[in-house]
């Protein structure tokens, strides 16, 4: 596996340990330097989650690193977009579904799984864009003002200032700002991809959870959401499901592998593409089965 | 044709059988969809054509503009507008108890309500549509006006209110049904994008299922309109038959389709003015469920959100 030239290089000094805050090397223009390694944002333990009688994640321990890209990879039912959707509580409006251990979100330090924490409130800080791109049939100015108005806000001007910032921020201002009242839906897919991404960003959530984000867009526009995915670790946490291991080795900081509802290798991105630890790592990303 | 010449001759022939066929089968589903718009067509011919004699006698302008509708009196006055009053009173009081009860039965089965409870409810409300409506007519007649006219001292036996009342909860059903269905209509994925964005289920279902399904949902407040103007039964056992111009939904009234029915049930000759009538009223019932189709039609473009 190759990363791409000119990148930021990074890898874990001493192997795939990940718990506690290790200071990581990063290699830049050659250089290298020792970093502390990003505090945790959010940590899974013996998360486990089940469809009615059926298992779909198995005991899953995970860091989640504050302010940087985590993807999650493995073929198709191996419960990847089951445990993204674990962080906004998703499956809570499946009927017969069923947590198990915790997700505990820092530094505030409460469990998202947990039933005594209110799902909305869960929804509220932690933002989500999905498969398809699914802006509201609402203008474009609307479509971002959503979450503003669902949590009562009502004053124009600061609805006015949020939903710019949030455009620019989702890098579509410059395409829309002529024509904010046009419907969402009259924008192209990768458009309307980068409208929800700015819907999410408006109410300013700690993590952002991307299922699939670019697997309904074309290439010019995969690439134009994978920039500001990476734009986006200046302000938030990523957490992003990808079919694509060449998006996974562009875009992420830190890679997780999964297989069968269980995580079998997690490692900082370069170090899991090109230095696998596991035999079944090692088979899927050389494309040996999924 | 040149082009088959290439194929085998068993080929050309089996072709030739399936253009043959399709063009048999197309022929067939053609006719069937023209014997709706042969029997809208002759509908619309006969009104004119029975309600044309009618306007030699009566003046369009009379028909208009007079207060009086008394078609069988000695000294007969043909002015339309008691009977089109009595007919807009009754729609008016049906929808009023239509569009927010049906609308809101629709939002519940289609976002709150179980996949259990709404397999149970909905059969059950579909029931209250086969009921005949002239049994509708004498629960407006037995039930609804004595238990009005306690609410109402000196309420007549026969009123607007009360048949307007029993009409709407007749169209609860059609209006609950349609909307719902294009609620439903309305794919998942939208849901899921609001409940992301921390919304609650009410928050959801007002802010981005009906604005979603909101053509659905107009065409289900025009299907109820259109029951409303039409029905004949209720208004005729529970509102009485005299026309009477007033828009006070407590006096009684006729509406058209309770005129055409007293009329076409009684003894008047065929060529009559009287009876001719009655096909100028249709006319005009005609005229007005247009109107509002129409109306829904264009509003529903103006303010649709497709997604």
């Amino acid at each position: 596996m190759q990363t791409e030239t000119g990148k930021s290089d990074v890898t874990s000094p001493a192997g795939r340990s990940f718990s506690g805050d290790t200071p990581l090397r990063v290699a830049i223009d050659g250089g290298t330097k020792t970093v502390a390694a990003a505090p945790v944002k959010a940590r899974a333990s013996r998360l486990g989650f089940h469809y009615g009688s059926l298992q779909a994640l198995k005991g899953l321990d995970m860091e989640i690193r504050d302010k940087q890209v985590t993807a999650l990879i493995g073929p198709s039912g191996c419960g990847k977009s089951t445990f993204l959707r674990c962080f906004n509580r998703m499956h809570d409006l499946t009927p017969l579904t069923r947590y198990e251990g915790s997700i505990r979100l820092y530094p505030d330090d409460i469990d998202l799984v947990s039933k005594d924490v209110d799902p909305i409130e869960v929804r509220m800080r932690i933002g989500m864009v999905f498969q398809k791109p699914n802006p509201f049939p609402k203008s474009i100015f609307e479509n971002v003002a959503y979450g503003l108005r669902v949590r009562g806000l009502r004053s124009k001007a600061l609805i006015e200032e949020e939903v710019e910032k949030a455009l620019r921020d989702a890098a579509i201002w410059d395409e829309v700002k002529d024509r904010l009242q046009s419907s969402g839906l009259s924008l192209s897919g990768g458009q309307q991809q980068r409208l929800c991404i700015a819907r999410a960003l408006a109410t300013n959530p700690e993590m952002l959870l991307f299922d699939e984000p670019t697997s309904a867009l074309d290439p010019i526009a995969t690439a134009r959401i994978e920039e500001l995915i990476t734009a986006l670790r200046e302000r938030v946490t990523v957490l992003i499901v990808t079919h694509n291991m060449q998006q996974a080795a562009r875009v992420s900081d830190y890679t997780a592998f999964m297989y069968l509802g269980e995580l079998i290798e997690f490692d900082v991105t370069s170090k899991l593409f090109t230095n696998p630890g596991k035999k079944a790592t090692e088979d899927y990303i050389t494309g040996r089965y999924g | 044709m040149t082009a088959n010449s290439n194929n085998p001759a068993p080929f050309r022939d089996s072709i030739r059988r399936r253009r043959l066929r399709d063009r048999g089968i197309e022929a067939l589903l053609l006719a069937a969809g023209l014997v709706a718009v042969f029997a809208t067509l002759a509908i619309v011919w006969i009104l004119v054509a029975e309600a044309l004699p009618f306007f030699d006698h009566v003046p369009l302008r009379d028909f208009l503009t007079d207060t009086m509708w008394t078609p069988l009196f000695a000294e007969p006055r043909y002015g339309i507008m008691p009977l089109v009053a009595g007919t807009l009173v009754t729609t008016f009081v049906a929808l009023v108890v239509a569009i927010p009860a049906g609308t809101l039965i629709a939002i519940y089965l289609s976002e709150f309500a179980t996949h259990r409870l709404r397999e149970a409810v909905k059969p059950a409300l579909e029931m209250l549509g086969a009921v005949p409506t002239v049994v509708y007519g004498y629960f407006a007649l037995v039930m609804v006006t004595p238990f009005l006219q306690k609410l109402i001292p000196g309420l007549p036996g026969f009123n607007m209110l009360s048949a307007g009342l029993v009409i709407g909860i007749m169209i609860v059903p059609y209006v609950a049904s349609v909307s719902e269905d294009a609620m439903r209509a309305v794919p998942n994925y939208m849901r899921e994008g609001s409940y992301a964005m921390g919304a609650t289920r009410f928050q959801t279902a007002t802010r981005v299922v009906v604005p979603g399904a909101l053509s659905g949902i107009a065409a289900a407040y025009i299907l109820g309109i259109s029951r409303a103007v039409g029905e004949t039964m209720v208004v005729a056992v529970a509102a009485g038959l005299q026309p009477n111009l007033t828009w006070n939904p407590t006096e009684s009234a006729a509406t058209i389709t309770a005129f055409i029915v007293q009329v076409s049930l009684g003894d008047l000759p065929h060529d009559s003015i009287g009876y001719q009538s009655i096909f100028a009223a249709g006319l005009v019932l005609l005229v007005i469920t247009l109107v509002f189709n129409i109306a829904g039609f264009a509003l529903t473009r103006r303010f649709r959100e497709a997604y």
